[in-house]
């Protein structure tokens, strides 16, 4: 469909692009200006500035396992997390709690428990599913490392990075 | 013998001296930070932060910290550099090999040697702060300036690639158009002030005033408020023919990335790209100065005095004269800093002109423009004799 666009009747002005111009020139001036006494608002210098303070209480950072404030080891090996989670990053090995054990009720302990944070999406489904409230998303985003063996958290580093949870709830404590 | 013995060796040994100043401490530097002040400004101007960060790596020579100057981002042209150089140089199986290798050369030596002639200071121990003092100054420039288009045609014919072939052809049109309204637009000038060498020009507008601010020297007579109508004219003139000549932006039109990738650098890599970047900036430093020579007063700054000691406020000349050299030389490059921020700023504020749209501006426009000026200027020149 052919349509006919009309072009604008300009001015002497405009015909001179020279007003035109120079308030183009004055635009730009003016965010330079603004930008040199620290008007305008820039993007945060990284590294230096972290918006870790303002950071929502739902942030879902690197998967961790915690402890409650009994010191018992929340997670019991049920490997629902590990079968939910679509990359399959979560790699668990159950193990038996002794019966001298005070929480032999359990049962269940991970012997190994690794997640492999190349992997990892931090979809946030493995604390979705736990029954134990065992495993939580911290709010750590910064995981580097080196080489691929380094990127795999173990037990003991997931255990570092989750430390004790408070307020869940203990239902351990009250089962024979 | 007796002809080694005849040669001026002093003027041979200051001429070799101040080349090597004025290229490799001057102009490559100035070239570098231009590249840097370019990403900076246009970063401000787009509000965002630019190149802030490479700073000068003095841990990797066993200090504690590295440098990082007081706005951060001081190290990146060297860090530039640095890549450059060391990245491949890559020679595509198609192009001519000869053209291919001689294009970046030959758009980079003509505009370095049009620095020759320019005056970048008044003397500094009593050597004249010119390269070349040549009685033909602005003649050599643009003969020789016009000159660097065979750096581009030759670069964009001999890649075999269209967007290169499209780049030179735009480029050589370009600046064979704009090199008219840019020779006429300075005619005025030399009318008024009836030579053609450069430093005695700058000398010239010390003793009169700046020639685009005629008060400059602390009187203005009629005859210079009449005369000032034809140099506005051709100071607009031919500040927007440099434009057009060193290919900057709203007439980018060799290197418009949008439609040529890169024009007519686009088949080069590495350090002979680097080259034809060195030349695109180099010729804006050189137009700038012509301009700073020409209409701003060159080295000159009111109530100071030159490298002789001489002129400038009473009381000034009891410091050494080589303070005042020393001062001159920094007001040129001052001046010329100031017009490539304006160049820069000019840069990321318009949009690209269509190519008729050039085409008629520079033919139809400034090309008459200019004419008309030269025959006012004579009218003036001619009913008012001093």
């Amino acid at each position: 469909m052919a349509y006919i666009v009309h072009r604008p009747k300009l001015t002497f002005a405009e015909k001179l692009y020279l007003p035109q111009v120079v308030a183009g020139l004055a635009i730009t001036f003016k965010h330079l200006k603004n930008m040199l006494l620290g008007r305008t608002k820039v993007v945060m210098q990284y590294p230096e500035e972290k918006w870790d303070s303002s950071m929502p209480a739902h942030y879902r950072g690197a998967p961790t396992l915690v402890r409650d404030e009994q010191g018992r080891e929340r997670c019991v090996a049920c490997q629902l997390c590990e079968f939910i989670c679509p990359p399959r990053a979560i790699t668990i090995k159950p193990g038996e709690i002794p019966a001298e054990n005070k929480w032999a009720k359990v049962e269940k302990f991970p012997q190994a428990f690794d997640i492999d944070m190349i992997r990892c999406i931090y979809c946030g489904l493995c604390e979705e599913v736990c029954p134990e409230q065992a495993i939580f998303l911290r709010k750590d985003y910064a995981i580097t490392g080196t080489t691929r063996a380094e990127m795999v958290h173990d037990k003991t580093k997931l255990y570092e990075l989750g430390g004790v949870m408070h307020g869940v709830v203990n239902k351990w404590n009250s089962l024979k | 013998m007796d002809t080694l013995l005849s040669l001026d060796w002093f003027l041979i040994a200051t001429s070799l001296a101040k080349t090597v100043f004025v290229l490799f401490f001057v102009v490559l530097p100035m070239v570098s930070y231009t590249v840097y002040a370019e990403r900076r400004v246009s970063a401000l101007i787009q509000d965002r932060v630019g190149p802030n960060r490479t700073g000068f790596p003095t841990t990797l020579l066993g200090f504690k910290k590295d440098i990082s100057p007081f706005l951060g981002g001081l190290g990146q042209p060297i860090a530039d550099a640095v890549k450059l150089l060391t990245k491949e140089d890559f020679t595509p199986a198609h192009v001519n090999k000869f053209y291919y290798w001689i294009a970046p050369g030959l758009g980079i030596a003509a505009v370095i040697v049009t620095l020759a002639v320019i005056p970048f200071g008044s003397s500094f121990l009593g050597v004249p702060m010119v390269i070349a003092n040549v009685n033909v100054g602005p003649l050599f420039i643009f003969a020789i300036s016009s000159l660097s288009v065979y750096g581009i045609v030759l670069a964009g014919w001999s890649a075999n690639s269209k967007y290169s072939f499209l780049g030179g052809i735009r480029s050589s049109s370009q600046m064979i158009s704009y090199e008219l309204a840019l020779g006429l637009s300075v005619v005025p000038l030399f009318m008024i002030l009836g030579r053609l060498n450069l430093p005695e020009i700058v000398n010239y507008q010390r003793d009169h005033g700046w020639l685009l601010v005629p008060f400059t020297d602390g009187h203005l007579s009629k005859l210079e408020i009449l005369l000032w109508i034809p140099i506005c004219i051709s100071f607009f003139v031919f500040t927007i023919s440099m434009f057009a000549e060193t290919n900057r932006l709203p007439f980018d039109l060799p290197e418009a990335e949008q439609e040529l990738v890169g024009g007519y650098h686009t088949e080069y890599s590495s350090m002979k790209f680097a080259l034809f970047f060195l030349g695109e900036y180099a010729a804006m430093i050189a137009g700038s100065s012509l301009v700073v020579t020409l209409f701003l007063g060159g080295w000159h700054l009111p109530f100071i005095p030159d490298g002789a000691g001489q002129g400038g406020l009473e009381f000034l000349h009891r410091l050494p004269s080589w303070i005042w050299g020393l001062v001159n030389i920094t007001a040129f490059f001052a001046k010329v800093g100031v017009l490539l921020l304006f160049f820069i700023w000019v840069r990321w504020t318009l949009p690209r002109f269509r190519y008729d749209q050039l085409m008629r501006l520079g033919w139809i426009f400034f090309f008459e423009i200019a004419l008309v000026n030269v025959f006012v200027t004579a009218g003036i020149l001619a009913l008012f004799p001093n």
